[in-house]
C-alpha cells in the first residue's frame, strides 16, 4: 500500500521535473530573440552587470583567497610526503583552472546573484510589474529578463578568472610566507605544467556554460514563479538547488570530455 | 447630473463568452463605453470585473463574441498591433504596479523612454508636468517602496497618462485607500478625463465614488449585465438585486449563504464525506 | 553621475576579470616561450621515450629553449622520432646531444640538450644523433631485482 503510493510519488516527481525541463527549453527559445534585442541597449545590461557581477565579487574575491590558501596548507601537507612539495605551485594552479575557478564561482553565482535574479523576476511578477509592462506595451523580455540573462552569462567567466588569480595569490602568500617554498620554483613549475589551451582554456569553456544554464535556470524560475510570496520564496530555492547540481553534473560530463582530449 | 453623451463608442463588447479554468465568467455580455466618458463597470467580487479588463487589454482572448477597442477586435489582433494598440491605452493597476528599481520620475518616464525617443530635456518636462496633474512632482525623486498606497496610485496614474493615451482603465482604484486619498483618486480621474480628452473606464465596487463620477454604470452579475444607466438611474431603480448592491444589503437576490446542504442535516451528519 | 559611477565600476569588473585571464595566461600558463619567437625544428630519434608528451620543454642548462612539436614512430627501426622545436637565436652545434630527463621523481619530462664542439651548427631539419633515451624507474628495478635473483640462483 505504502510502497506503491511511493513509487507513483516517484512517477509524479520524474513527470513534473521533465515538465519543468520542457518548460524552461521553451521559454529559453522564447527568449533567444529578446537576447538579440537587448544587445543594442548595452546599458541595461551594463546596470545589472552591476548588481548582479559586482555585487558577488567581494565574495568571490574572499573565498577565492581562501580556497587558494587551503589548498595550498593540505597540498603542501600531501606533496611533502613524497617531497614533492615544489609542484605544490603546479598543483594549486591546476586546481584551480581546471576545477574550483570555475565550479566554486559557479556555485557561489548561483547563490548569491542566482537567487537574487530569480527573486527579482518573481516579485516583479507578483507585484504586477511585468503585467503593467505589458499593458504599456513594452515586452518584459527584452527589457527585464534579457539584460539579467546576459549579465549573469558574462559574469561567470570573468568571476571564475578573478577567483582562480586570487587564489593562485593566495596560495603563493602562504606557500612562500608561511610554508618557505621558494618564490621562484612555485611559478616555475607552475608555467611549466599548466597548459594555457587545455586547462585556463578549459576552465574557461566550463564557466562560460555554467554562466550560461546559471542565467537560465535563474531567469527561467523568476519568470515561471507562482506570483505569490510563497511561490517566489520556493523559485528562489528551486533556482539554487537546480543550478548547484547542472553545474556539478555538467562539470563532470565537461571534464570527462576534457580529460579525454577535445 | 445628466451629461452629454456621445453615441460614438470607443469600446464595445458583444455577446462575450469566457470562461477560466472551466469556472464560466461571462455568459452573455454585451455593453458599450461612450467616447469622452467615465463609464464604471461595478459587481460584486468575483464577477469578472477585473478579467474584463484584461480582456479589453488583450491579455485574454474570448471564448465566443468580440471585444473592440476604437475599432480593432482586440482578442485577434497579432501581437504587434496588440502592442501598438496598448500604447494608446492606459491601465492603472489596483497595486500601482510601479516599477521597484526606478524612482518615480523615472517610472513615469519609462513609457517615453520605451517608445519614444524624445530628448532628454523633453522628456523632463513631460514628466513634470505628468507629475504636477497629479501633484507629486515633489515627490519626483522618492522610490515606490517609500510612497504610501494613495501615493503609488498616483505616480501609476501619472505614468498611465505619459503617452496621453486615448483611454484609461482604473482597476479598483478606490480599494484601500483613506478617506482623503480617496476623494483625491475620484477627484484626478474625472479631471484627468475632461481636461485631456480621454476616455476612462472604472472598475470598481464602491457604490458611493463610482456615483459620483460616472457618466454611465453598467453592473455586472451572473456573468451578464444586470443592470445599467446613469447614477440617478441606478439608484431610483427597484430591481432587488440593484437595490441591494447599490445600498450594501447582506442578503437578498444575492444570498449570504454560499451552497451548502441544511444546517441541520450538516450537523447531524457525523462523518465527513 | 550616479550613472557614470555605475559605469566606471562595471568597466573596472571586466577590466579585473580580463587582467585575471591574462595573468593566468601570462605568468600561470606557459604561453609566453611558444610565441615569443620564430623556431626551427630538428628530429631526435631514442629507444624509448618515457612519457614524455608533445609542448613538453627543451631545455639546455636547465634554461627553456623550445618544445617538443610532434612524436612518431620510425616505421623501419621501431625508434621514437621526436621533432623539437627551438628558438632560431639558439643555435646548436652539430654533435650536441640530447637527453629525456625528469623534473623530480615523479615530476614531468622534458628534453634536454647538451652542445658539442663541432663547428657546423644544426639546421632546420638537421638531426641530432646522440641521444640518451629517458630512464624508466621500473626497468632500473626489476633490472636490480634479476641482477639479484641471478646472482642468488649463482651461489647454489
Amino acid at each position: 500500500m505504502s510502497w506503491d503510493l511511493g513509487i507513483s510519488g516517484l512517477g509524479r516527481r520524474v513527470i513534473g521535473g521533465v515538465g519543468r525541463l520542457g518548460r524552461a527549453t521553451l521559454f529559453l527559445a522564447r527568449l533567444a530573440p529578446a537576447l538579440g534585442v537587448a544587445l543594442a541597449r548595452a546599458r541595461l545590461i551594463v546596470q545589472q552587470l552591476y548588481m548582479t557581477g559586482v555585487l558577488t565579487l567581494v565574495i568571490v574575491l574572499v573565498s577565492g583567497a581562501f580556497v587558494g590558501m587551503i589548498l595550498a596548507l593540505q597540498g603542501y601537507n600531501t606533496l611533502v610526503r613524497y617531497d614533492a612539495q615544489s609542484s605544490l605551485g603546479l598543483l594549486v594552479a591546476l586546481s584551480l583552472t581546471r576545477e574550483l575557478g570555475p565550479v566554486l564561482t559557479a556555485l557561489l553565482f548561483a547563490g548569491r546573484a542566482g537567487s537574487a535574479l530569480t527573486a527579482e523576476i518573481g516579485l516583479m511578477k507578483a507585484t504586477e510589474q511585468l503585467d503593467g509592462m505589458e499593458m504599456m506595451a513594452v515586452d518584459p523580455l527584452p527589457r527585464v529578463v534579457a539584460p539579467r540573462f546576459w549579465a549573469g552569462w558574462i559574469a561567470v567567466p570573468l568571476l571564475a578568472m578573478i577567483f582562480s588569480a586570487v587564489g593562485i595569490l593566495g596560495a603563493y602568500v602562504v606557500a612562500v610566507g608561511d610554508l618557505g617554498l621558494d618564490g621562484g620554483v612555485f611559478w616555475s613549475q607552475m608555467q611549466s605544467g599548466v597548459s594555457v589551451t587545455n586547462d585556463i582554456m578549459g576552465g574557461l569553456v566550463k564557466s562560460v556554460v555554467f554562466g550560461f544554464v546559471v542565467s537560465w535556470i535563474a531567469v527561467f524560475e523568476g519568470y515561471d514563479a507562482k506570483p505569490t510570496s510563497e511561490g517566489v520564496s520556493r523559485a528562489t530555492t528551486r533556482t539554487v538547488v537546480s543550478s548547484s547540481l547542472a553545474i556539478l553534473a555538467l562539470d563532470f560530463i565537461m571534464t570527462a570530455f576534457m580529460l579525454r582530449g577535445l | 447630473m445628466e451629461r452629454p453623451k456621445s453615441t460614438d463608442p470607443l469600446v464595445t463588447v458583444r455577446d462575450l463568452v469566457f470562461a477560466r479554468d472551466g469556472r464560466p465568467i461571462f455568459r452573455d455580455l454585451n455593453l458599450t463605453v461612450a467616447r469622452g466618458s467615465v463609464t464604471a463597470i461595478m459587481g460584486g467580487s468575483g464577477t469578472g470585473k477585473t478579467t474584463l479588463l484584461n480582456l479589453m487589454g488583450g491579455r485574454l482572448t474570448p471564448d465566443r463574441g468580440s471585444v473592440e477597442v476604437a475599432g480593432e477586435t482586440v482578442g485577434s489582433l497579432p501581437r504587434k498591433a496588440l502592442f501598438g494598440l496598448r500604447r494608446r491605452m492606459g491601465m492603472l493597476f489596483q497595486s500601482g504596479a510601479l516599477l521597484t528599481d526606478l524612482d518615480v520620475f523615472e517610472n513615469v518616464a519609462f513609457p517615453m523612454r520605451e517608445h519614444t525617443r524624445l530628448p532628454e530635456s523633453l522628456i523632463h518636462h513631460l514628466v513634470l508636468m505628468k507629475l504636477e496633474l497629479v501633484g507629486l512632482r515633489g515627490a519626483r525623486h522618492l522610490f515606490p517602496a517609500e510612497l504610501s498606497g494613495g501615493m503609488a496610485r498616483r505616480v501609476a496614474l501619472a505614468r498611465a497618462i505619459a503617452l496621453d493615451p486615448m483611454m484609461v482603465m482604473y482597476d479598483e482604484p478606490f480599494a484601500g485607500l483613506d478617506p482623503i486619498s480617496m476623494g483625491v483618486i475620484v477627484k484626478l480621474i474625472r479631471e484627468l478625463n475632461d481636461a485631456l480628452g480621454m476616455t476612462s473606464i472604472v472598475v470598481t465596487h464602491d457604490v458611493v465614488e463610482a456615483c459620483g463620477i460616472a457618466d454611465y454604470i453598467y453592473l455586472l452579475g451572473d456573468g451578464r449585465v444586470i443592470a445599467q444607466g446613469t447614477a440617478v438611474d441606478m439608484q431610483k431603480t427597484d430591481a432587488p438585486e440593484v437595490r441591494q448592491f447599490m445600498a450594501g444589503l447582506p442578503d437578498g437576490p444575492v444570498a449570504f449563504h454560499y451552497p451548502a446542504p441544511e444546517y441541520l442535516d450538516d450537523l447531524m451528519a457525523r462523518e465527513r464525506p | 553621475m550616479q550613472a557614470k559611477g555605475m559605469e566606471f565600476t562595471v568597466g573596472l569588473f571586466v577590466v579585473a576579470g580580463l587582467l585575471a585571464l591574462a595573468m593566468l595566461a601570462l605568468k600561470v600558463g606557459n604561453i609566453q616561450v611558444l610565441n615569443a619567437g620564430e623556431t626551427y625544428a630538428v628530429t631526435a630519434d631514442f629507444n624509448d621515450i618515457g612519457s614524455l608528451k608533445p609542448k613538453a620543454p627543451v631545455t639546455v642548462a636547465g634554461v627553456r629553449i623550445g618544445r617538443v612539436a610532434r612524436i612518431t614512430v620510425d616505421p623501419v627501426t621501431y625508434r621514437a622520432i621526436v621533432t623539437l622545436d627551438i628558438l632560431k637565436k639558439y643555435r646548436f652545434p652539430r654533435d650536441s646531444s640530447a637527453s629525456i630527463q625528469t623534473a623530480g621523481l615523479l615530476g614531468e619530462q622534458f628534453v634536454s640538450l647538451s652542445p658539442g664542439g663541432s663547428r657546423r651548427d644544426l639546421k632546420n631539419g638537421g638531426k641530432i644523433r646522440i641521444t640518451q633515451s629517458a630512464i624508466i624507474l621500473e626497468k632500473i628495478i626489476s633490472q636490480l631485482l634479476y641482477s639479484k635473483a641471478g646472482h642468488a640462483s649463482g651461489h647454489n
